[in-house]
């Protein structure tokens, strides 16, 4: 198995399964017009996978295509950070964790532009627009929804605290970016201070309080997921493989 | 005897028959979705394509359509070809495209944002002329629409929602 495979499992599965979580508000946002933004968040991250996916079934050559490896994978072969498997919650944990992912996705895909592989750098340069206001629409939120009500506040706050535990593992690398540290793509950790300086400004802007780092989960890279993948995946998958090879 | 070239700047032209499917207002090479055609020594009609959204539920629509328009003008074998680079962006799109979206009432973009802070103030956000009464009292309700390539806005003085073709 080549790491470039591995890689882009990695960021495929992150946009599959976050594009997945977002796409259940679909029918329950607060607010239409947040209905909207949620699906459309959604077919962004969707599209965004297919395209990673697609190129992974190519450099893979056996023949998986990318609905392949989205329907027919369990969840131990999935290479997602545990961050965006997490069941939605309130409409404020949706929209605080969708910053920490689109904080840490701007940074990445803005790098992942000039990887030697161009078709990656392709992929990465387009979807970086679509990130680029991703983050505007979510840290918009976050400081509405901190420097709002009491509620909307404590909501906030609450969910921060809660999924700080899970940002930890965007920033470890293994042997998988090592090895393809010359292709142009970086290693996780060099994204971290950035990311930081991102996240922090807009918790102050939100009047919210930046979590201590303490036990950070992971796993998530090497198929050791959190109960709620499976879940996930039991339901998106079960009409694939219910019918396999089924057209429609 | 119609050289290659020729032959790739005539079929070139046949796509443009076909409309968007999600703003028929716009062909799909005045959107800069057909990239190029090309005819091969071996007879093979190449057509790059890109996607305007990375999720854009339409282009499945859009090869078909460019598959079926080639093989009803006796082209056999089609090849289309995904390509990514460089990503689309609506200032491809010709000022007659433009006045074309305001006419079918969708008020066209400006030049696609560049280099500005990631999380910008809120109070940056530009207003947008009303493609129905040209005013410029307008308000952004949401960048996002009813496709991915839309925003939603409302005019304070014709009262009405409007779209907007999003710069990207």
């Amino acid at each position: 198995m080549t790491a470039l495979f591995e890689y882009l499992l990695r960021v495929g599965d992150d946009r599959l399964v976050l594009g997945h979580r977002l796409s259940e508000w679909c029918g329950h946002g607060p607010v239409l017009e947040e209905d909207i933004a949620l699906a459309n968040l959604a077919l962004d991250l969707l599209g965004q996978a297919t395209h990673c996916l697609k190129l992974a079934g190519k450099v893979e050559d056996k023949e998986r295509d990318e609905d392949a490896l989205a329907y027919l994978r369990d969840a131990i072969d999935f290479r997602n950070v545990n961050l965006v498997e997490l069941p939605n919650g309130d409409f404020g944990r949706t929209i605080v964790r969708q910053f920490l992912f689109d904080a840490w996705s701007v940074l990445l895909l803005e790098k992942l532009q000039s990887a030697s592989h161009a078709e990656l750098a392709g992929i990465a340069a387009k979807a970086h627009k679509e990130a680029r206001y991703h983050i505007r629409h979510s840290a918009e939120w976050v400081i509405r929804l901190g420097d709002g009500t009491e509620e909307s506040h404590r909501r906030a706050q609450t969910a921060l605290d809660d999924l700080w535990s899970y940002t930890g593992e965007l920033f470890v690398g293994d042997e998988v970016e090592r090895s393809l540290a010359d292709s142009g793509v970086p290693n996780p950790a060099m994204l971290e201070p950035a990311w930081r300086e991102v996240v922090s400004d807009v918790v102050r802007r939100a009047t919210l309080t930046l979590p201590a780092n303490g036990y950070m989960h992971s796993g998530g890279r090497q198929g050791r997921h959190t109960e709620h993948l499976g879940h996930l995946l039991s339901e998106m998958q079960i009409l694939a493989r219910s019918h396999p090879g089924a057209k429609w | 005897m119609v050289s290659r070239a020729d032959a790739g700047l005539e079929l070139l032209d046949l796509l443009r028959s076909i409309p968007d499917p999600e703003v028929p207002a716009l062909d799909i090479v005045e959107l800069g979705i057909v990239r190029a055609v090309e005819v091969g020594p071996d007879g093979v009609v190449r057509v790059d394509v890109t996607p305007t959204y990375s999720g854009c539920p339409a282009m499945r629509v859009i090869e078909d359509d460019i598959v079926a328009a080639l093989r009803a003008h006796g082209r056999e074998k089609v090849e289309l070809r995904t390509v990514y680079s460089p990503p689309w962006t609506t200032d491809w799109l010709s000022d007659e495209a433009k006045a074309k979206l305001k006419a079918y009432g969708i008020a066209a973009p400006g030049r696609a944002p560049t280099d500005q802070e990631l999380v910008p103030l809120t109070s940056s956000v530009r207003h947008v002329d009303c493609p129905f009464c040209g005013s410029s009292n307008t308000e952004r309700k949401s960048e996002f629409g009813a496709t991915a390539c839309k925003a939603i806005h409302y005019c304070h003085h014709c009262r009405q929602p409007f779209e907007e073709f999003k710069p990207l």
